[in-house]
């Protein structure tokens, strides 16, 4: 029978995983908003001292790695998987970050919702007892994400009002099967939902109904008050997607306005010109691993619904005239008394 | 006022305008910069071809030529020439040959750019 | 989960609540900065006359001037800069042109010189050349046709 699974897209933890350390690293830009003190580091050059710009992403990879599992006081050769990815082609951030780090290696592709989806997996390993510790981690580089998806960064364009600002930087979390901390008690994974957007300057938009359709589901699911946790966060919808994701959520009864927030909207501050916010796979990454967590482990905050969210487009399907196919991960990490001793 | 100061005025005048046509396009159709690029070159070999362009230049001067209109307005008035001067082959060669000097130079002066500089990253 | 929207009503939705682009700001930014780089091309072009060069001469040498201009504000990092103020005013002249010809060359360096900065120089500026030299071949035969 299947015993975790609640409902159709919920399954809970019986023994939930603790997340034993989290790390990030960002670039310049990350490194002047109203988070920095938060992240582990911030680099002062976007290139980091590489050639190239995805050289430089794949150091952001393989540093913050690095420092998690240090973090977590292990050895790198203690940590049984790795599950990353990130908005490179074939994800090369992740393949060449990690190519020197000798960890059995799954490699997942969630567009900005990888984070969501490499810690729902990495749950999923250890409470099936696949694994004593498992590292998930994502990455992105403005530079990088420009060059793939946009122009080259000398072209001289203007970006519209509801465009968002890949954020430089990269998260890692390590889950345990014992220690103590904040735990991941559930996950609730997003199923492909298309409302036909096809403005890839406008992800936001694209991206609010697969976040509302998870969370929606999450609370169907699992029977929980709408005011359970202290925050519901989705990952990079940016200002326009979470009103309309407001606004979505109370059309189906769920009124969750005061404690609905999103990294797109913390990492960056009005006046760095990033027009409708963050985006990228270490928007929601590093805002959780640097700021959620510390928020969770100083008692801030004692359960949170993480909803990292991806807009699963490619150049080529936006050449193609496709509509936007969107997808969000819920995550819920919650405080639990004298940590996760069975 | 002298004529070159008129020839100023002017310059600013039609090549602010057709600047400004390009920008309210972007704005309200959402055309990416490189659709407009070759919507105002096309547009530009249309019009000189036939015979509504010569009269801008004739006015703004560089205004109407700077534009990427005015490189349709050379190639178009270049191929004419050419099969003035050598019938249906000119066709071919009137177009490239108006407009060799500025693609030749934006082509190597980028060339020579691109090996003694780096791309760097916006704030 | 109940969705309120069919697609188009979405698309009509999001179209509605999303910010439009500050047509009036971006298109009098366009007009001074479009404007003026064609100034400076009109000084030239006035100066090469000045010098007795012939109109088509003192053209072609105007072109090459402004690209040269184009390309390297581009390397020095300021056109970038100058495109997100001004939008279509500076990519219309043909500094524009040549900063969308120099930015892929310098970006794509890190892939090499032959399919690099060779192959990707165009990746914008191409379409331009493809569809303006194709129409001209066009409007030439044609006006070949009714010559004859």
């Amino acid at each position: 029978m299947l015993e975790k699974k609640v409902g159709k897209l919920t399954s809970r933890m019986q023994k939930p995983p603790v997340i034993a350390s989290a790390a990030s690293i960002v670039g310049p830009k990350e490194g002047k908003g109203p988070l920095a003190g938060y992240f582990d580091q911030a680099v002062d050059d976007d290139l980091w001292g590489e050639k190239s710009w995805e050289k430089a992403e794949a150091k952001f990879m393989r540093e913050v790695l690095a420092k998690a599992v240090s973090k977590a006081s292990l050895a790198m050769g203690a940590v049984d998987y790795a599950i990353a990815g990130d908005l490179m082609n074939q994800c090369i951030a992740a393949s060449f970050g990690l190519r020197e780090s000798n960890i059995p290696f799954f490699c997942v592709f969630g567009a900005c919702s990888t984070m969501g989806e490499a810690m729902s997996l990495g749950s999923i390993l250890i409470d099936g007892g696949f694994a004593a510790n498992v590292a998930c981690l994502t990455s992105s580089h403005f530079c990088s994400a420009e060059k793939q998806f946009r122009f080259p960064l000398e072209l001289g364009s203007q970006r519209p009002p509801t465009s968002q600002w890949t954020v430089t930087g990269a998260g890692c979390v390590v889950l345990s099967a014992e220690g103590s901390g904040p735990c991941i008690t559930g996950i609730t994974t997003g199923k492909i939902v298309d409302l036909g957007i096809k403005d890839q300057n406008n992800m936001g938009a694209a991206m609010a109904p697969a976040a509302a359709d998870t969370i929606y589901a999450h609370f169907e699911d699992t029977g929980l008050p709408h005011d359970y946790y202290d925050m519901v966060v989705t990952g990079d919808l940016g200002e326009i997607g979470h009103e309309i994701l407001d606004d979505m959520l109370s059309t189906n009864g769920i009124r969750i306005g005061s404690i609905l927030k999103d990294c797109g909207m913390m990492i960056f501050d009005k006046k760095q010109d990033v027009h409708a916010g963050a985006s990228g796979c270490g928007c929601s990454a590093t805002v959780f691993a640097g700021y959620l967590f510390d928020c969770l482990k100083k008692g801030k905050l004692q359960r949170i619904l993480f909803v990292p969210t991806g807009a699963l487009l490619s150049p080529t399907s936006v050449q193609q005239g496709e509509t936007i196919p969107c997808i969000a991960h819920a995550v819920a990490i919650e405080n639990m008394i004298g940590g996760n001793q069975q | 006022m002298s004529h070159t100061v008129i020839s100023y005025v002017n310059a600013f005048l039609v090549g602010g305008l057709i600047c400004a046509i390009g920008q309210i396009l972007i704005d309200k159709t959402k055309l990416t910069a490189a659709r407009i690029l070759v919507l105002f070159v096309s547009l530009g070999v249309i019009l000189t071809a036939l015979g509504l362009y010569q009269g801008i230049v004739d006015v703004g001067g560089a205004g109407a030529t700077i534009p990427l209109t005015g490189f349709g307005y050379s190639l178009a008035k270049g191929a004419f020439n050419d099969v003035d001067k050598y019938g249906l082959l000119g066709a071919l060669t009137g177009g490239i040959r108006a407009t060799a000097a500025g693609v030749a130079a934006a082509v190597f002066f980028s060339y020579l750019a691109a090996v003694a500089f780096k791309p760097k990253a916006k704030s | 989960m109940q969705q309120v929207f069919t697609k188009d009503e979405y698309r009509k939705y999001v179209d509605k609540i999303s910010p439009n682009s500050k047509t009036a700001r971006n298109a009098s930014r366009a007009y001074v900065v479009g404007g003026l780089i064609c100034v400076i091309g009109q000084f030239f072009l006035n100066s090469f006359r000045q010098m007795g060069l012939d109109q088509d001469i003192s053209a072609s040498l105007t072109s090459v001037v402004m690209v040269f201009l184009g390309v390297t504000f581009t390397a020095l990092d300021l056109y970038d800069g100058l495109g997100k103020f001004a939008g279509a005013g500076s990519i219309v002249p043909i500094t524009g042109f040549a900063n969308s010809i120099a930015s892929p060359a310098i970006e794509y360096k890190s892939e090499g010189y032959v399919l690099g900065i060779g192959a990707r120089m165009f990746i914008i500026a191409g379409p331009v050349l493809v569809y303006g030299i194709s129409i001209s071949i066009i409007m030439g035969i044609i006006h070949y046709l009714l010559r004859s």
